[in-house]
């Protein structure tokens, strides 16, 4: 029988890491959602198991890949990936397969968030925020834990709320004091919840999407997607219905899937490279007094690649170090 | 002036900070303030950690970049460091950089040529620390400093055109450097002209692979930023990599030249900016809006707009940017600076900033 030929898409988050098997008619054979948990190699790994064991049994061949993120170098050249692009694009990418009218995407994952706007099925403008992760997915994570509810059950207790409270968004330091002290008052903790929720969104539209024509049809994703709280204080706030999809928090990996199945080039993929080890050092460049921090990536201890210079001559001198470190170290 | 700011022409070293390229033409004219000069060592991540441990952590990037330059100048010799000032916060740049060097127990010069826009303010004021000084010295210097400054703008204009488009890679950019040897060996007019002249014939003739219509991107904004690649993770540079025809109207030739009339400049960038603006917006705000009107109407694919966080005059013009952006339906995107913005960031969006022009010039071709 005929293999199936299907792609794979890895998206690697700060916070979470997904990815997915899509065919060429975008059906998805596998799919995996875990948290990075600061160690984007390790995570790709127990990724790649899970997916295998999704897989067994079906006769399915990866002929492409993809990675996308902010690990998505590193990744990309452990996985040999076919293709390797900014979230922004796989995002819109892969939103646009479900919803081929869409006109906003929000996005807010765990440290980033963006906003993408099309017009007829193109990118025509987006942002992202800039400097600091207030209205993003940190910040409602480290508010959970300071309420000790789960950040899974945040939307239910959100909207039970009749009343929310009112909170500063603007900074995670204030919204922080604002809820110590909303708390001390007596405020039940459903109000303070959905305080919380609305202030992301305020924080959200204020920085992110300042100036940007939000219209209908809009797609709400990434992690906090989930969240229902939230996506209802969207539709309050921007007075327009708000679509979440099942696969929102995948949507990254599906666009990056799509995008690995439309290039030309096939690139053999195999799920051995989960038992194969990389490792990572950290070197300085020391070729002038700018000291780029090199990031090499060996792997069983042969150099692949280098990044963080800022001139052609620090993976040369990388190289060097690596090859240096090896043989001193035999 | 107290007793112990003033060092001797004789001794003194001359330091000033790094901007770009431009090094070398500011050397020139630093000659005429001491009797020798030291060029401000390349920028590294040393100098920004020097700058931002010595300074108010709210200022601007530029401050701490500048005050990262004095302290290595000083750290290498110089005892006269020379400061310029405008319109923004710039102008108080000069003071308080005084004061903190003087606060860290340096003893130096500190000499600030604040809103000197005139070439007589300038001659004044090398007149009071150097009373030996002659018009016609000073006057040959200027020109000097003048055309290469003026040189150096032209090349890097015809790099950013064409980097993206190099048949060999690195092809352009090794003629630069040979261009920036050549022009700091150069000491008359006639010589900087024929530097000039040989660069910009050998860099029209390197093989390009342009397309007849290539996409076009303008950088607006904060002048220090835009015009000190480091500060900007060199923007430029990696966007017109990607193969984009890269556009800047505000350079050194600009600034001095408009900041010889700036009334009727900014009365002409208001005019320009219309009907975004009435009034002027302090700084460069004005022409940003107004370089971004002018290039939108000419079709221009995307608008960067860049500046240091916090930049006030800049910050100003966002909203009619916005504005201009929503109504030419053509993209703009803001990059804020400071000391710890990582490169990553700056790469993302770049990166998605480029694929959304490509996709939306393929759906232009479709239609």
């Amino acid at each position: 029988m005929k293999k199936i030929k299907c792609f794979l898409g890895v998206d690697i988050g700060s916070i979470s890491t997904k990815a997915v098997v899509i065919d060429k008619n975008r059906k998805i054979y596998a799919s995996s959602y875990i948290w990075t948990e600061a160690n984007p190699i390790q995570a790709v790994k127990r990724l790649l198991g899970n997916i295998e064991e999704q897989l067994k049994g079906k006769n399915i061949e990866i002929i492409a890949s993809g990675t996308t993120g902010s690990a998505r170098e590193l990744i990309g050249t452990i996985l040999n990936a076919t293709i390797i692009k900014n979230e922004i694009t796989a995002h819109a990418i892969g939103t646009l397969h479900y919803h081929s009218d869409v006109r906003t995407i929000l996005e807010i994952g765990g440290q980033d968030s963006k906003i993408i706007i099309l017009d007829d099925g193109v990118v025509v403008d987006y942002a992202m925020n800039t400097l600091c992760a207030a209205g993003t997915g940190a910040f409602l994570q480290a508010q959970a834990r300071r309420l000790s509810i789960p950040v899974e059950e945040f939307g239910e207790y959100a909207i039970r709320s009749q009343s929310p409270v009112k909170m500063a968004g603007r900074c995670t330091v204030f919204a922080e004091s604002d809820l110590v002290h909303k708390a001390q008052m007596g405020y039940p903790r459903e109000d303070i919840v959905a305080g919380l929720c609305n202030s992301i969104v305020h924080n959200y539209l204020n920085n992110v999407g300042k100036g940007k024509n939000i219209s209908s049809p809009v797609v709400f994703q990434g992690g906090v997607s989930k969240n229902i709280g939230v996506a209802k204080s969207f539709e309050k706030i921007l007075g327009l219905p708000i679509h979440i999809d099942d696969i929102g928090h995948l949507m990254g990996a599906v666009g990056i899937a799509i995008l690995a199945g439309e290039s030309d080039t096939e690139k053999p993929f195999s799920f051995d490279i989960k038992d194969i080890n990389f490792t990572t050092t950290g070197i300085e460049c020391g070729g002038c007094a700018n000291n780029c921090e090199l990031i090499c990536v060996l792997r069983e201890g042969k150099f692949m690649d280098a990044w963080g210079n800022r001139c052609p001559n620090g993976i040369v001198r990388a190289k060097q170090r690596m090859k240096e470190l090896s043989t001193k170290s035999k | 002036m107290s007793k112990k700011d003033t060092i001797a022409f004789e001794d003194r070293i001359v330091g000033f900070p790094q901007l770009g390229n431009y090094g070398i033409a500011i050397a020139e004219i630093a000659k005429l303030f001491g009797k020798k000069v030291i060029l401000p060592p390349p920028i590294t991540k040393r100098t920004i950690e020097l700058g931002t441990k010595h300074s108010p952590e709210g200022v601007c990037v530029p401050f701490k970049y500048n005050l990262g330059n004095y302290i290595e100048l000083v750290e290498k010799g110089a005892n006269c460091l020379i400061q310029a000032g405008a319109g923004c916060r710039y102008g108080y740049y000069g003071e308080v950089q005084k004061k903190i060097l003087a606060d860290l127990g340096y003893n130096v010069q500190f000499i600030t040529l604040n809103r000197v826009f005139d070439i007589l303010g300038v001659y004044k004021k090398i007149k009071s620390v150097n009373p030996r000084q002659n018009a016609w010295s000073f006057g040959k210097t200027m020109v000097l400093v003048i055309s290469k400054l003026w040189a150096i703008d032209a090349i890097e204009d015809i790099c950013r055109k064409n980097i993206g488009f190099e048949a060999r890679i690195g092809h352009i950019e090794g003629l630069f450097r040979a261009f920036l040897a050549e022009l700091t060996a150069a000491s008359t007019l006639g010589a900087v002209m024929s530097v000039k002249r040989k660069y910009s014939r050998l860099i029209a003739s390197v093989p390009i692979t342009k397309p007849y219509r290539p996409l076009r991107v303008g950088v607006v904004g904060e002048v220090y930023i835009l015009m000190e690649p480091f500060s900007n993770f060199y923007l430029e540079k990696t966007l017109g990599k990607m193969g984009v025809e890269i556009h800047r109207f505000v350079d050194v030739t600009s600034v001095i030249w408009d900041s010889l009339h700036w009334r009727s400049y900014i009365k002409r960038q208001v005019k320009k900016a219309r009907p975004y603006l009435t009034y002027d917006l302090g700084a460069h705000g004005t022409s940003s809006v107004a370089i971004s009107n002018h290039l939108m109407k000419q079709g221009f694919d995307g608008i960067i707009h860049i500046k240091p966080f916090g930049c006030l005059p800049e910050i100003n013009a966002m909203p009619m940017l916005n504005r201009v952006s929503r109504d030419y339906h053509c993209p703009v995107v803001y990059f804020s600076f400071d000391s710890q913005t990582s490169e990553n960031g700056v790469k993302t969006r770049l990166e998605a900033f480029y694929d959304m022009l490509v996709f939306k010039r393929k759906k232009k071709r479709k239609i």
